[in-house]
């Protein structure tokens, strides 16, 4: 970080000069209180870490069924990417889309852009199309679903309890654990420091 | 009094992916210029951001309207066919003794895309008429409705794992109805909207009192 840094607020755009940031604090808009700046301890080393946990969960999750019903001698189990299919194949494929794109794609790309951005920054190199792949990992991050899609799990098990037996499958303790994991790399990765040191 | 120190007032520019600042030069124009770091194209505020947003926002009511009136899920069982609208669902889970669902759905379903169309009507009309009332409050709405935008997407989720599991061979079977696309169309309008609102343009109404005071 360096010193006698000029930031502009982007939720208000007043200055501010930002002198020696203290590591592991945040550095709030005076005007409007927007967070400018927010240094993690090791954010570099976590946010690997975390990164490459997410994505061995992200694996997982799809691997497995998320849910099974069981109803009687009928028995019925369903995948995150089996349930993209059924929409599909019921003509819904517009709906189908926006389910892979939010629940499936969206969050797998932004775990790869960040992996890329990391390796490299934790091996001292600039990262190659550094600006492009950031770009796109802040484009892609509002679309990224996977904590709504946890609360739509919870709902439709609620919903089927009362009718049949609901069996949870391996994808389901994965897909928690990796909402828990997907809120730590964002709390945790810092962009400032991505750019600081990928400019170098 | 003076007007606040804020980077359009000192003739910079900060960039909108790396926050980079720049200043522009002295013929004032920002037209072709890009960020030095990290090359994106600079702009003092969001494009259009008034005019985006207002597309969006009338979009959005647009498919709200067949998102709540047509139905959203179609229920088939050896009884027949059931078709239901989000408010249909959520009249049945509160009198099948579910109102934690039912709560869920009204709030993410109706609730969050009303709250969000309707903030950001206010908005957009406060900063049209230079509203200099409350900037710290608008602001902070702002941020609620960037906040809350994408749970509006949990009924989509919902039928989305609901189709998938109950296809029960000639039993029962679930599926989405036409409000589904809709809907989903709807939430990702109010996400653009959302996007496309600059915040900063709540605080240029406040300098533009500062002038003529």
């Amino acid at each position: 970080m360096q010193s006698n840094s000029l930031m502009a607020c982007h939720d208000c755009d007043l200055l501010h000069r930002i002198d020696g940031h203290p590591e592991g604090g945040t550095s709030i808009c005076s005007r409007c209180g927007a967070v400018l700046l927010s240094h993690k301890r090791n954010s570099l080393d976590r946010s690997l870490a975390l990164t490459i946990t997410g994505l061995i969960l992200f694996v997982m999750a799809n691997a497995y069924p998320l849910l099974a019903i069981k109803s009687g001698s009928l028995y019925r189990a369903a995948t995150l990417m089996g349930s993209v299919e059924v929409l599909y194949a019921a003509g819904m494929w517009q709906i189908g889309l926006l389910v892979f794109l939010t629940a499936i794609l969206f969050p797998l790309l932004d775990l790869l852009c960040r992996l890329y951005i990391l390796i490299p920054l934790k091996m001292n190199r600039k990262p190659w199309k550094l600006s492009f792949i950031m770009s796109l990992n802040q484009t892609l991050n509002p679309w990224g679903m996977m904590d709504v899609f946890m609360l739509g799990i919870l709902v439709s098990v609620v919903k089927l309890v009362k009718m049949m037996k609901v069996i949870p499958g391996v994808s389901l303790f994965a897909f928690m654990m990796l909402i828990l994991v997907l809120a730590a790399i964002a709390a945790f990765f810092d962009p400032h420091l991505a750019w600081e040191k990928g400019e170098g | 009094m003076n007007p606040p120190l804020t980077a359009r007032n000192v003739s910079m520019v900060p960039c909108h992916r790396c926050h980079l600042i720049s200043q522009i030069p002295s013929d004032g124009k920002l037209s072709g210029m890009a960020c030095p770091r990290c090359g994106a194209a600079l702009h003092q505020r969001k494009p259009d951001s008034l005019n985006r947003t207002w597309a969006l926002v009338i979009a959005a009511i647009v498919f709200y309207i067949p998102a709540m009136v047509l139905p959203i899920s179609v229920t088939t069982t050896f009884a027949g066919a059931q078709s239901d609208t989000i408010m249909s669902g959520v009249i049945y889970f509160i009198h099948s003794g579910s109102w934690h669902i039912a709560l869920v759905i009204f709030v993410a379903s109706v609730l969050v895309p009303i709250l969000k169309i309707l903030i950001l009507i206010f908005l957009l009309i406060s900063v049209q008429v230079k509203s200099k009332w409350r900037p710290l409050d608008s602001t902070r709405l702002y941020r609620i409705i960037e906040l809350i935008g994408k749970w509006s997407m949990v009924d989509i989720y919902v039928i989305t794992l609901m189709a998938a599991l109950i296809k029960l061979g000639g039993l029962a079977s679930f599926d989405a109805g036409p409000a589904a696309l809709y809907f989903g169309t709807m939430v990702v309008f109010t996400m653009f909207a959302a996007m496309s609102f600059d915040p900063r343009l709540i605080w240029d109404c406040m300098e533009e009192n500062h002038d003529s005071g």
